[in-house]
């Protein structure tokens, strides 16, 4: 029996109490420019989001549930800058800072631990569910796939507010994609104890572009 | 009731005002920003659905120095940033006392949304619900947490009764009924009477949380449902830990 | 994945012969193609004591051809400056094809200016027998010196299987533009297996880290959180030692381009496009959103009647599908 899947399962719900909901994962604007309509534009969006920047994500949340299981927690801050780096949108930058800020907020106030304290006011919010996941006892693949899939299930949960989809086709696309997600916090994990500045760095053009043109918006459901 | 702030015995006294669409909450906001602000220093959090709207209405209307004014954004769950997942919330009211201590009041307007909504006492000290004659007089008699248990009950635009039919004491008897005595104020902007009343109440209670005998009282969860049956109406609740279904999930 | 860290840290005194490519120089699953090309190109640049820019090495070889040049389009930074140093790089065969392993260092000395061209676009086709190919590119950039980037495309044929690898290291002070675009397939064809990563540092400071990945072996990047239907994908990076002290406003000029600021002191300007022509347009508005000295002072290229910024909603369709 695996250890800690009820652990994971309460980190990687939607309904705890982290903000998430207010996210559409850059559906709102890919939906409003006309480049996802349907099911099948929802699922390829999905798949392209996990594959590109959810599993960076995945990524920097197993290194900083590595170096936490470590208490390394210095090693955390080239972390943040390399994915920075990786972020090539100051929107995102900032929404995975104000993501990882409110997570930390929960997280120390329902789960106490001395490393919460060392994480600076705005960490991104990969770092703080790597070390949210040792601090209950979890390990880089499992922070990895907290991440993933809030990464497709977020714009999932948003799609039924953005776009006429039956939300049985939402949740279809789901299912099909969990072995996807699955396998990419096998290679998320893979990466755990890299160094900060060779880990990948897979990117998505059009998720950046599309998070600029959302934040110049006056009227939006969402707030990313 | 868990405390989710940081123990700060100076910190702001945090009032919520919550209500349906349309019945003047950031009226009722600006109004007390207007009266009160020689006598306290205020900041504002306001919860809009689509925009930031509310925010810009209060930082037009000059009440308050426009960055003590701030805005959260909740995609489209206005309900759930004041009650299941107050986090967002939070770190606002936070910031905006941090950045401008020592605040003595910090307003959170709820987006509008409806009859439902209360806010959680993790996230404000009290709270006002603001109803309006416009949405009809017997909507303080069918009650809800936010009607029934909000530390004050606001009926709002009395001035527009009689173009309304609305008799505005019966809605002011209703409300009493449902409230259990709790306090109701009949106000209008119109008359300056009605909202030194409010504004009396704002300064009392904020004496009673300095001096430590204001307890937060939580409203109490969900309205329970109505059910319309062909021998009446039957009220039923859907008993205490229920809350609306996962708003995380919407 | 590649061991980078050394070489950020190694020191900025350049040697020719300490540049060999990082490990591990072959990762081809199948044996060497008979006849693929490994080339080595170094080129590298110093201010005389009238601060103006020499060439210093020049090396060619193979398949890449380094010859000095005059100025080919408009420069950014360096616009009608004639103690520059310019060059540009030619293509000396077809490719690379699976197999082939290119690398070109250049290294621009402290103090000088060079800017570095190419004459056509580089076009990744398969092997006659498979094999991955690799092109990597290791730039520094010293103190106080500048380097004009300004490459042709880089066109992913179909059945290609190509890694492509750029490094620039920027000491403090130095100042870059450089712009890179991937056109995804010839004309109505799907790209090969092609991964392009670039990564920009400035004083030791990563400032931009990323891989672009399609072809049959990546999934999902024809959704529109990646690149969509779009033929052409690229960007420019600019980067100012004047930026420390605050970057110049984001701005989302297209409804397929945005300009915003790097962590650091640089700016990018991302944008896709149904083609070559009009991924260049945007790329070249995004700069122009700069001012002087990054918009050239020559007029920029008009953007033609239908494909202006003001639609934010589209469909782009492109033959490259």
């Amino acid at each position: 029996m695996a250890q800690g899947q009820a652990a994971l399962l309460l980190l990687a719900d939607g309904r705890l109490p982290a903000g998430g909901y207010a996210h559409s994962g850059g559906l709102e604007p890919t939906v409003q420019a006309g480049r996802v309509s349907d099911a099948a534009g929802l699922e390829q969006f999905l798949v392209g989001r996990a594959e590109t920047t959810g599993f960076v994500a995945a990524v920097f949340a197993a290194a900083a549930c590595e170096r936490a299981v470590r208490d390394d927690i210095a090693a955390l801050s080239a972390l943040e800058s390399e994915l920075d780096a990786r972020t090539p949108s100051p929107e995102l930058r900032s929404v995975s800072r104000t993501l990882g800020r409110q997570l930390l907020r929960v997280m120390s106030t329902i789960h106490p631990h001395p490393h919460f304290a060392l994480l600076g006011t705005a960490p991104h919010q990969p770092v703080v569910m790597g070390v949210a996941a040792a601090a209950l006892g979890l390990g880089p693949r499992d922070a990895a796939l907290a991440i993933l899939h809030e990464s497709v299930a977020g714009p999932a949960a948003a799609a039924a507010k953005l776009m006429r989809i039956d939300p049985f086709d939402v949740h279809a696309a789901l299912a099909r994609a969990t072995e996807r997600l699955d396998r990419l916090a096998d290679a998320a994990a893979n990466h755990a104890d890299a160094p900060a500045s060779e880990l990948p760095s897979r990117g998505a053009p059009l998720s950046d572009i599309a998070a600029e043109h959302h934040r110049s918006w006056n009227v939006r459901l969402f707030a990313s | 009731m868990a405390k989710t702030t940081p123990p700060n015995e100076h910190r702001a006294l945090r009032i919520g005002v919550a209500g349906p669409v349309g019945t003047g909450k950031s009226s009722v906001i600006a109004t007390l920003c207007r009266s009160l602000s020689d006598e306290f220093v205020i900041g504002v959090i306001t919860n809009d659905i689509y925009t930031d709207e509310d925010a810009r209405f209060l930082r037009s209307e000059g009440v308050l120095p426009a960055e003590r004014i701030r805005a959260v954004e909740t995609g489209a769950c206005p309900h759930t940033a004041i009650r299941d997942d107050v986090t967002m919330n939070l770190i606002a009211i936070e910031d905006l006392e941090r950045d401008f201590a020592p605040l003595d009041i910090v307003l959170v307007e709820s987006g509008g949304d409806n009859l439902t909504a209360t806010f959680s006492p993790a996230l404000i000290d009290a709270q006002l619900f603001v109803l309006d004659v416009a949405g009809g007089g017997d909507v303080a008699r069918k009650g809800g947490p936010g009607i029934g248990g909000a530390d004050l009950l606001v009926i709002n635009k009395v001035d527009l009764a009689e173009h309304v039919d609305v008799d505005v004491e019966q809605m002011v008897t209703d409300a009493e009924k449902a409230r259990e005595g709790r306090p109701v104020l009949a106000i209008s902007r119109k008359r300056p009477e009605t909202t030194s009343q409010l504004c009396d109440w704002v300064r009392q209670l904020h004496r009673a949380y300095a001096d430590g005998s204001h307890a937060p009282v939580d409203p109490g969860p969900m309205a329970p449902h109505f059910h319309a049956t062909d021998d009446g109406s039957h009220v039923h609740s859907h008993g205490g830990g229920h809350t609306h279904h996962q708003h995380g999930h919407e | 994945m590649y061991a980078s860290s050394p070489r950020e840290h190694s020191s900025h005194k350049y040697s020719p012969h300490e540049h060999s490519p990082r490990e591990p120089v072959r990762r081809d699953q199948g044996a060497r193609r008979p006849g693929a090309m490994s080339s080595r190109a170094v080129l590298t640049t110093e201010a005389d004591v009238l601060a103006r820019s020499r060439v210093g090495v020049l090396r060619s070889q193979g398949a890449l051809v380094l010859r000095p040049a005059h100025p080919k389009e408009s420069e950014p930074l360096t616009h009608r400056r004639r103690e520059v140093a310019r060059v540009m790089l030619a293509a000396g065969a077809a490719g690379p094809l699976g197999g082939d392993d290119y690398s070109l260092d250049v290294h621009v000395g402290a103090g000088s200016t060079l800017v570095l061209t190419e004459a056509s676009a580089m076009l990744v086709l398969p092997g006659p027998c498979g094999g991955r190919s690799h092109m990597r590119i290791n730039v520094y950039v010293g103190e106080g010196a500048t380097f004009v980037w300004l490459p042709e495309p880089i066109i992913a044929a179909r059945g290609c299987d190509h890694e492509h690898d750029v490094r620039v290291r920027l000491e403090r002070g130095a100042r870059l533009v450089m712009r890179e675009e991937t056109l995804l397939g010839r004309h109505r064809e799907p790209p090969g297996d092609f991964r392009t990563t670039l990564r920009v540092t400035h004083d030791d400071t990563p400032l931009y880290h990323q891989q672009l990945c399609v072809g049959p072996q990546a999934d999902g990047w024809r959704g529109a959180a990646v690149v969509g239907e779009n033929g052409a994908v690229g960007s420019i990076i600019a980067v100012d030692p004047a930026w420390e002290s605050g970057a110049p406003a984001t701005s989302a000029f297209h409804s397929s381009a945005i300009l915003a600021p790097l962590p650091g002191p640089g700016m990018l300007v991302s944008a896709v496009a149904p083609d070559s022509l009009q991924l260049r347009r945007r790329l070249s508005a995004g700069l122009d959103t700069l001012g002087a000295p990054w918009a050239p002072r020559d007029a920029p290229l008009p953007e033609p009647e239908g494909h202006r910024d003001e639609v934010v909603s589209e469909t782009e369709h492109t033959g490259a599908g």
